[in-house]
């Protein structure tokens, strides 16, 4: 695999050092070059993406210049003549290296170039509309195409809000939050402290990772079928309701804690392992039942833990668009009651505003709003994240002293 | 007299009971849930294959709707796995063994943020940004390859076509793929790295040989979980695509998917129509796709337990 350090003349004029082979007066220059001979000047990756640079530069304003030829011309070319530099002077395993250093390099600065335009994109044009009069306290109840076809032709300001559609989103995750949290909890106390590694927990653990990836829009149907079949049987029981459609707020809660439950219980089962069992085992010495050792010792040592799963699973659902627009439907004025009526969320707001402009005609004024809808939702749940880790790492246990 | 050792003290005993009993019934609870989704999709799907006015089993006719949307869906999952795959895999070695080690979880936060934006801004996104922008390449494309089945028929003019659907989903399931890799590239055995560092190995062979045959199973269920993801995509896909009929080209608007088609046609179904049986029943293949999907990945993942630590 190696190569024997018989420097080629290219070598040895790249330390600018005569090629003097065989002479056996420099023959200690070349013993001490041999340890230095495959290297390349460190000067030399700086030279070579600056030509990059501006010949990518060259070339993309030979076919009418934009910032997306640009790059790739420059990455091309960088990463080529790197690779024949390195094959050249130094040797092909090198060089193969060097090639795929500079293509992970590559994927990262791809894969961060998305997440620059989605939050550019968002942030330049919801910015305006975000800091209209009224855009977070008022909501579309008499926003007609009218009035949308005053604010693009006569100038008049954007009118409406997402007021409703914050509310929706707020009550229906609450309620998902408290269907999903005891249910998630349970189980996973049931899966740490209580299973033995039988059937039932098994068969727990490979369902809720299954459950994991249940598309959104199944979840959303399934809620609204058992919705549906519940209100038709409990009317016929009691004969109290008329039948009445399955569209409500509950519903979309229903929907979103069937994702969120395998969310909650992968999270908090991992907190709950991570309890050191001394704890219990003091616990149990002081004769403590196994219940209230699990209320008063375990629960409170991996609450930091367990906070900030929570968090992250209300982060994941709150952004869900197709669950809650086939169960809890939309509408322009504000609901506050999850039982009774449709219900409107903010994503869902966001999507329809783009699929169904107010006016269709003049859709500027919608696809202001929803592009400022859209800001407030990437904040919220940006800073539910940050939220998460914030507890979780102020309110950690502490790791040693035990 | 009673010693208070030998007998046992009874206070509490329901409350252990009664807390067990609880932690077992939400477990089965979550059991139960599952098996609902699938009792309820297949009940209500049945007005789908079977109607009494139309001469009983009409499966043919569901099948002749379904198989474009199945095929719809696929292909806009494959682009986004064979565009996100590579530079997913890329952006997990650069976190585990590129970048300098005080930054690599930063790093890790800020790839994060990508599975923290929501699909319906993904989708906004795609519409009104990602696929104008593409609409030159279109063109660029049908004029130069046209020939190929693939980018024949005419470029679409507002660039909402599968190619910018898959575009999206594969930005939108680099994370997931991302967050499983790079898992397993830091469980490599530091040992086997520095063996093959020690023999005289350059980064890259390293990696090729200790770290890719240690991570094996770990990438390709990270990618399965990435495909299940795809697969599922709704918002994305409702908004950005313009639905259509099923074409072999990319580039033209056409093409739709199981959730798309469910996301825009369930509002205006009406309750206990046949339309609706109709999405209820997609709505269970696309079920039954993930489930198989996501089982296999999860299949994978138990397999290579023992020696990769993927789980």
């Amino acid at each position: 695999m190696t190569q024997t350090p018989t420097p080629t003349p290219t070598a040895a004029s790249a330390q600018g050092g005569p090629p003097s082979l065989g002479d056996g007066s420099s023959n200690g220059l070349v013993r001490r070059s041999s340890l230095t001979q495959n290297t390349l000047p460190s000067w030399l990756w700086i030279a070579l993406l600056g030509g990059s640079i501006v010949l990518g530069a060259a070339l993309s304003a030979l076919l009418g210049f934009n910032l997306a030829s640009f790059f790739i011309f420059t990455a091309a070319i960088y990463i080529l003549s790197s690779y024949i530099v390195t094959r050249t002077r130094v040797n092909r395993r090198r060089a193969t290296d060097g090639l795929w250093t500079n293509l992970v390099y590559l994927a990262f600065l791809i894969a961060l170039m998305p997440l620059v335009s989605v939050i550019w994109s968002v942030a330049s044009v919801g910015i305006p509309g975000l800091l209209a009069p009224g855009f977070m306290a008022s909501d579309m109840q008499g926003i007609t195409g009218l009035v949308d076809q005053a604010s693009q032709t006569e100038g008049a300001p954007v009118l409406g809000g997402i007021a409703h559609a914050l509310i929706g989103s707020l009550l229906i995750t609450l309620a998902a939050t408290a269907i999903s949290v005891p249910i998630g909890l349970l189980t996973s106390i049931y899966l740490v402290e209580y299973a033995r590694g039988g059937l039932l927990s098994r068969a727990i653990t490979f369902f809720v990772d299954v459950m994991t990836g249940i598309p959104s829009i199944v979840a959303g149907l399934f809620a609204g079928a058992a919705m549906a079949w519940f209100l038709s049987v409990f009317s016929g029981v009691t004969g109290l309701l008329t039948t009445q459609r399955s569209t409500l707020g509950i519903t979309a809660a229903i929907a979103l804690s069937v994702l969120m439950v395998p969310v909650v219980v992968r999270t908090t089962e991992e907190m709950l392992r991570v309890v050191p069992n001394e704890l219990r085992e003091a616990s149990y010495a002081l004769g403590v039942r196994k219940w209230r050792t699990i209320l008063k010792v375990v629960l409170p040592t991996a609450i930091s833990g367990i906070a900030s799963g929570v968090t992250l699973a209300i982060a994941r659902v709150i952004g869900e668009t197709a669950p809650i627009l086939v169960t809890a439907g939309f509408v322009v004025n504000t609901n506050w009651n999850l039982f009774q009526g449709w219900m409107t969320a903010l994503p869902v707001y966001i999507f329809r505003q783009f699929q169904n402009p107010t006016s269709p005609n003049f859709s500027d004024p919608s696809e202001q709003r929803a592009w400022a809808a859209a800001l407030v939702l990437i904040l919220i749940v940006m800073g539910l994240n940050l939220f998460a880790r914030l507890i979780a790492t102020l309110f950690a246990p502490k790791q040693t002293g035990r | 007299m009673t010693s208070s050792l030998t007998q046992s003290d009874k206070r509490g005993v329901a409350g252990d009971r009664v807390f067990s009993a609880l932690t077992v019934s939400a477990g089965v609870l979550i059991l139960l849930t599952l098996a609902f989704v699938a009792l309820f999709l297949t009940v209500n799907s049945r007005d789908a294959v079977y109607q009494e006015d139309q001469g009983g089993w009409i499966l043919t006719a569901f099948l002749d709707y379904a198989y474009p949307l199945v095929i719809g869906t696929l292909i806009a999952s494959f682009i986004a796995l064979i565009l996100a795959a590579p530079v997913a895999v890329g952006v997990a070695l650069y976190i585990s063994h590129y970048a300098p080690p005080r930054l690599s979880k930063g790093i890790g936060y800020v790839i994060d943020l990508l599975a923290a934006i929501p699909s319906v801004v993904y989708g906004a996104w795609g519409m009104s940004f990602l696929g104008p922008a593409l609409i030159p390449i279109y063109g660029w494309l049908h004029e130069n390859l046209g020939f190929i089945p693939l980018f024949a028929g005419d470029p679409s003019q507002t660039g909402r076509t599968i190619f910018t659907a898959g575009v999206v989903l594969g930005v939108m399931i680099l994370p997931i793929i991302t967050s499983v890799c790079r898992e397993i590239f830091i469980q490599t055995p530091k040992l086997h790295e520095e063996a093959a560092l020690a023999l005289g190995a350059t980064r890259w062979e390293m990696i090729k040989m200790s770290v890719f045959p240690f991570a094996r199973a770990g990438i390709i269920s990270g990618i399965m979980l990435g495909l299940g993801r795809a697969l599922g995509e709704t918002m994305a896909v409702a908004l950005v695509l313009s639905p259509g009929m099923l074409t072999a080209s990319l580039i033209s608007s056409g093409n739709s998917t199981i959730p798309a088609e469910i996301a825009l046609g369930f509002p205006e179904a009406p309750p206990g129509s046949e339309r609706q049986a109709q999405l209820i029943a997609i709505g269970l293949v696309l079920f039954l796709i993930t489930l198989l999907v996501n089982m296999t990945a999860r299949w994978i993942v138990s397999r290579h337990k023992e020696f990769s630590g993927a789980n």
